[in-house]
C-alpha cells in the first residue's frame, strides 16, 4: 500500500500565533561553555528582508550524536529578516564535517527550503560526502561566515548568490 | 539505495503533490520562490533524523481550543480529528502537531491582520498535541471564518485551519492547510489551486463525519494526513 503524500500549503503570514508563541531558538544557554550565536537574515528576490519568514535547524550534538531531546529550534524573523539562534557545534556524524541542517518557510513560499549551514574554519569540509557531491561554485555558498562571536548565515532566495537548496 | 548526488533536479518532482515554489497567481510567489534547480544529496542521517517532543510540550486545554480563555468563542463549535500515518499506512504516533486558525469572524488574534472583523477576547486560535498509539489526533474548535486578502480584486481565503507536523524526519516535516467541504471560495483561491493534481488536492479537504459529529454539541469533521518519501530513498518511495 502506498497513500499519496498531504500535499504543502504555505505557512502564511500568521504563524506566529501557532508556532512562535514560546522562544525555541535557544538550544544551550546564551554564556554557556562553547555557546555561539547562529544569525542571519533571509532575503527575497529584491534583497529585502523577508519580515515574516520562520527558520528551523536540526544538528547532531557536540559528540556527533543526533538526539531526539537536543538539536532542534525555531525562530521567526523580526521586520529586518534576521533570525538567531544559541547553540554549540555539532560533532561530525558518519564522516560528515560538522553542519547543521536548515529549513525555512514563509509567506510566498508553498513548499519549505532545505538547506545545510557549514563552518567556515572546517579542514573536514573538504572531504564532506555531501560538500564534496555539489559543484565547485556551490559549495561555499553552504559555508557560513565568522563575524565576531556570530556565525553568519543568511538565506537568499533568489539571485546571483542564491542558497543552494536540496530537494527534500 | 541510489545516490544522485551532485546531479541537478528539475523543481517540479513528479513523486510528490506538492505544489511548486514559482505559481505567479499567488503572487508572492515570484520574489520568494528559489528560481536555481534543487540539488540532490544523499540523504545522510542528518535528513533521516528529527526531534521528539514529549508530554511537556503540551499543556492542559492545548488541544481545547474553546476553553483556553476565561468565557466561551463566539462561532460554531467543530471537532477537528484523524490520523497521520506514513505511506504504508503505519500509524506516526507521539508526534506534534500544531494548529493556528481564524477566529469565527475571519480575524487572526495577530497584529499584522488587520483585516476589520473583530477580535474575540477569548479566542487564541492556536493549539497543539501529541498523536496517539495510533497516530491520531483531535482539537475542539470553533470554525474559521473566511477573509480577504491583497492578492488580486476581491480576493478571499476560503476557510481554513492550517497544520504543523513534524513526523519522524526532519525532511518529513509539514505545513499545509486543511479546508472545508463544500467551501465555493476553494475554485478561486491561488493558495488550494497550487496543488494541480485535483486527487492532491482532495487531500487537503476534510470530511464532515458523523463518527465524531456529537449530538447537541458540536459538527465534526476528519482530517487525515500522511507523512513522509521525504526521508524514504527512491526505490523505497515506489
Amino acid at each position: 500500500m502506498t497513500l499519496p503524500l498531504t500535499p504543502s500549503q504555505t505557512v502564511g503570514p500568521y504563524f506566529a500565533i501557532g508556532l512562535s508563541r514560546r522562544p525555541e531558538n535557544e538550544l544551550v544557554p546564551p554564556g554557556s561553555e562553547r555557546a555561539f550565536t547562529l544569525a542571519g537574515r533571509v532575503l527575497d528576490g529584491d534583497g529585502v528582508g523577508v519580515p515574516d519568514a520562520m527558520v528551523e535547524i536540526w544538528q547532531a550534538d557536540p559528540s556527533g550524536e543526533y538526539r531526539p531531546d537536543f538539536g532542534w529550534g525555531r525562530a521567526g524573523t523580526d521586520a529586518e529578516g534576521r533570525y538567531s539562534f544559541v547553540t554549540t557545534r555539532p560533532g561530525s556524524v558518519e564522516g560528515q564535517a560538522p553542519h547543521i541542517v536548515m529549513l525555512a518557510f514563509m509567506r510566498g513560499l508553498l513548499k519549505p527550503v532545505l538547506t545545510r549551514v557549514y563552518f567556515p574554519d572546517e579542514e573536514a569540509n573538504a572531504a564532506d560526502p555531501v560538500l564534496s557531491g555539489l559543484p565547485e561554485d556551490v559549495r561555499p555558498r553552504l559555508v557560513a561566515a565568522v563575524d565576531g562571536d556570530t556565525v553568519r548565515f543568511d538565506v537568499r532566495m533568489q539571485g546571483e548568490d542564491e542558497t543552494p537548496f536540496f530537494t527534500l | 539505495m541510489s545516490v544522485h548526488s551532485g546531479r541537478l533536479a528539475e523543481i517540479a518532482d513528479e513523486e510528490r503533490t506538492d505544489p511548486p515554489y514559482l505559481y505567479p497567481d499567488y503572487r508572492s510567489t515570484e520574489r520568494r520562490a528559489p528560481r536555481s534547480p534543487l540539488l540532490i544529496i544523499p540523504h545522510t542521517v542528518s535528513e533521516t533524523t528529527g526531534p521528539a517532543f514529549g508530554e511537556s510540550a503540551v499543556e492542559e486545554f492545548d488541544a481545547d481550543l474553546t476553553r483556553q480563555h476565561a468565557g466561551e468563542p463566539l462561532g460554531e463549535r467543530i471537532v477537528v480529528t484523524g490520523r497521520v500515518t506514513d505511506h504504508g499506512g503505519r500509524p506516526v504516533s507521539n508526534t506534534l502537531v500544531e494548529v493556528w486558525q481564524a477566529n469565527a469572524a475571519g480575524r487572526y488574534a495577530h497584529q499584522v491582520d488587520r483585516h476589520p472583523a473583530p477580535l474575540d477576547p477569548n479566542f487564541s486560535g492556536a493549539g497543539r498535541c501529541l498523536t496517539d498509539d495510533d497516530g491520531r489526533y483531535r482539537f475542539v474548535t470553533i470554525k474559521p471564518g473566511a477573509y480577504p486578502w491583497g492578492n488580486h480584486p476581491n480576493a478571499w481565503r476560503p476557510q481554513h485551519i492550517h497544520f504543523s507536523l513534524f513526523g519522524r524526519a526532519f525532511t518529513e516535516r509539514l505545513v499545509t492547510q486543511m479546508y472545508f467541504p463544500g467551501d465555493p471560495l476553494l475554485e478561486f483561491d491561488p493558495i488550494f489551486q497550487s496543488v494541480r493534481d485535483a486527487a492532491a488536492q482532495k487531500l487537503l479537504i476534510s470530511s464532515f463525519d458523523w463518527e465524531t459529529t456529537t449530538p447537541d454539541w458540536c459538527l465534526g469533521y476528519r482530517f487525515d494526513i500522511v507523512l513522509g518519501g521525504r526521508a524514504a530513498t527512491p526505490l523505497e518511495r515506489r
